[in-house]
């Protein structure tokens, strides 16, 4: 019984590490991404002994401290309690999602097989969506909170995005799962491991190229950042509602969003392009269309999960951040044109399509 | 679930439900809704109904408390409200419904098997198992349910788009 309180531990410690590990390196890609977008030399203003590592330091020594530090200030007439809860209420949900995020098959220790998974659950699909409908709260509180007209416009809108986007995606793992025939993210990348005609690896994108899109876009509207970021969009509400937050809280929202992208990055992964999987490779060993088997141990196989899972995930938040530096903002009345009146109609139509094409594939077989 | 456990959940349960009741402040009100709702849900997942639990929070703490919330900001109802102070009928009222709810419950407990290993049938509260029934032997409730749902979407369409 220890053992296993342990192992169970140590996996969900791991999944947060690997999320979080991947989070840093998005916030220095996203420091150097937007300087090259924008033609100028960016994050290179902190070194240690002149060593700046390419903004290394910038980013992921000298800003944490520097927000670390910060006098943190709460507003005279603002209330109290909830000024202190949002940030918390925004940035745990994030965080506690990937723990149903597969990031490996699985690991032989002492005689018994680990699934490489944070929580087992067999709901993990609708888990996700039950984090992401509680991320509200705290975009919603911080704005309450505040006691400040900008930051109550940033929350109202912010909850009134998130909602209208969840719907789309909701229905847009609608999909996903009548594909997969489960609501577990680990069986969900197991089946990837298919091939189709011998070379072809039966990665989700290929069955639900809809569902990838409609996921994506409504993930990163739930990120709020831009083009989705209308509830802070600083032209108009100065900060949206974390205007009134400074210091380690102000870093906390920042955070949360930065986590949202990696967990976009990492759903996405998981249901469309493979999860952990690497092609060809089996628990075994590879095993290539042409023939060729090369056997691996079981450590070294999972080592190539995860490095398959943390590579994906990386260039799907790459993606994400060239997104943000290359879109302008929408205007609310296309924000919600495009939730209500594109993606949910698209969504539908993915599922009705999805749901034909099931029963004929099975009156066939 | 261990008894400890249970306990330290109960009694987090209800000091949340009693601060949603008795809060002044309705935004305060609502969040301790939230947090009932989701230790309720710690319940169900200790009960191995994790769909239950799940479904819990989408709906009740995810969506439908978020526009509780949407609407109170909305109106912005910052100033507690001040309560009237409740007449003898008032009281007798909640007294009288207080001793009907402890007799429905208590005779409710008499009809529970007394507590042992109880046997769950294989695959109990997992969302396969669910959905065969819900979508065989009690097909038409549920699509009833919808019905009703649909109705009450075209009902809010309709006085939401009345002139005047």
């Amino acid at each position: 019984m220890p053992v296993d309180v342990a192992i169970a531990a140590a996996k969900v410690l791991f999944a947060l590490f690997l999320a979080l590990q991947v989070m840093g390196l998005g916030v220095f890609f996203e420091r150097k991404v937007s300087a090259l977008i924008q033609d100028r030399i960016g994050a290179n203003r902190a070194a240690i002994f002149g060593f700046a590592g390419l903004g290394l330091v910038n980013t992921l020594v000298a800003d944490p401290i520097k927000f670390l530090l910060k006098e943190d200030i709460t507003p005279a007439q603002a209330d109290r309690f909830l000024h202190f809860v949002a940030p918390c209420a925004s940035l745990v949900p994030a965080l506690a999602t990937f723990a149903v995020v597969p990031f490996g098959d699985v690991l032989a220790v002492g005689g018994r097989l680990i699934n490489l998974q944070g929580a087992e659950l067999n709901v993990g699909l609708l888990f996700v969506l039950a984090m992401a409908s509680l991320g509200v709260y705290g975009v919603v509180l911080a704005g309450w909170a505040s006691n400040n007209r900008w930051s109550l416009l940033g929350g109202i809108r912010g909850s009134a995005q998130m909602i209208s986007y969840e719907v789309a995606m909701g229905l847009a793992l609608i999909g996903v799962v009548l594909t997969y025939n489960t609501l577990d993210l680990q069986e969900i990348a197991r089946a990837q491991g298919r091939l189709l005609w011998g070379w072809v690896p039966a990665w989700g994108i290929l069955y639900q190229p809809l569902a990838f899109v409609v996921f994506l876009v409504a993930g990163i509207a739930e990120s709020k950042r831009i083009p989705f970021d209308l509830p802070e969009s600083e032209s108009e509400l100065v900060s949206g509602y974390f205007t009134e937050y400074s210091g380690a809280k102000h870093l906390m929202f920042m955070m949360s969003d930065f986590v949202e992208v990696v967990l976009v990055a990492a759903l996405v992964t998981t249901l469309f392009f493979g999860g952990w999987q690497v092609p060809y490779l089996a628990r075994e060993g590879f095993h290539f269309p042409w023939g060729t088997a090369v056997a691996l141990p079981l450590l070294v196989v999972a080592l190539l999960q995860v490095t398959a899972v943390a590579v994906k995930a990386i260039a799907f938040t790459w993606l994400q951040i060239v997104i943000r530096w290359t879109l302008p903002r929408f205007r609310y009345d296309q924000l919600m044109r495009l939730g209500w009146k594109g993606l949910l109609p698209v969504s539908l139509a993915n599922v009705m399509v999805s749901a034909l094409l099931v029963l004929l594939a099975e009156r066939g077989a | 679930m261990t008894a400890p456990v249970f306990l330290l959940l109960a009694v987090l349960v209800v000091a949340a439900a009693l601060t949603v009741v008795a809060h002044p402040s309705p935004v305060y009100s609502a969040c301790a809704l939230v947090v009932t709702l989701f230790l309720l849900s710690v319940f169900f997942v200790a009960l191995d109904a994790q769909l239950v639990a799940v479904l819990q929070v989408i709906v009740y703490a995810g969506a439908i408390v978020v526009l509780f919330l949407f609407v109170i900001m909305l109106l912005n109802l910052t100033q507690p409200e001040s309560r009237p102070t409740a007449g003898v009928p008032v009281v007798a009222v909640a007294i009288g419904g207080g001793i009907g709810i402890a007799a429905l419950v208590a005779a409710a407990l008499r009809r529970v098997p007394p507590p042992g290993a109880p046997v769950l049938p294989e695959g109990f509260g997992d969302t396969a198992a669910l959905a065969r029934r819900l979508f065989t032997a009690y097909l038409l409730p549920f699509e009833l349910t919808s019905v009703l749902l649909l109705v009450a979407i075209v009902g809010a369409v309709g006085l939401t788009s009345r002139k005047g």
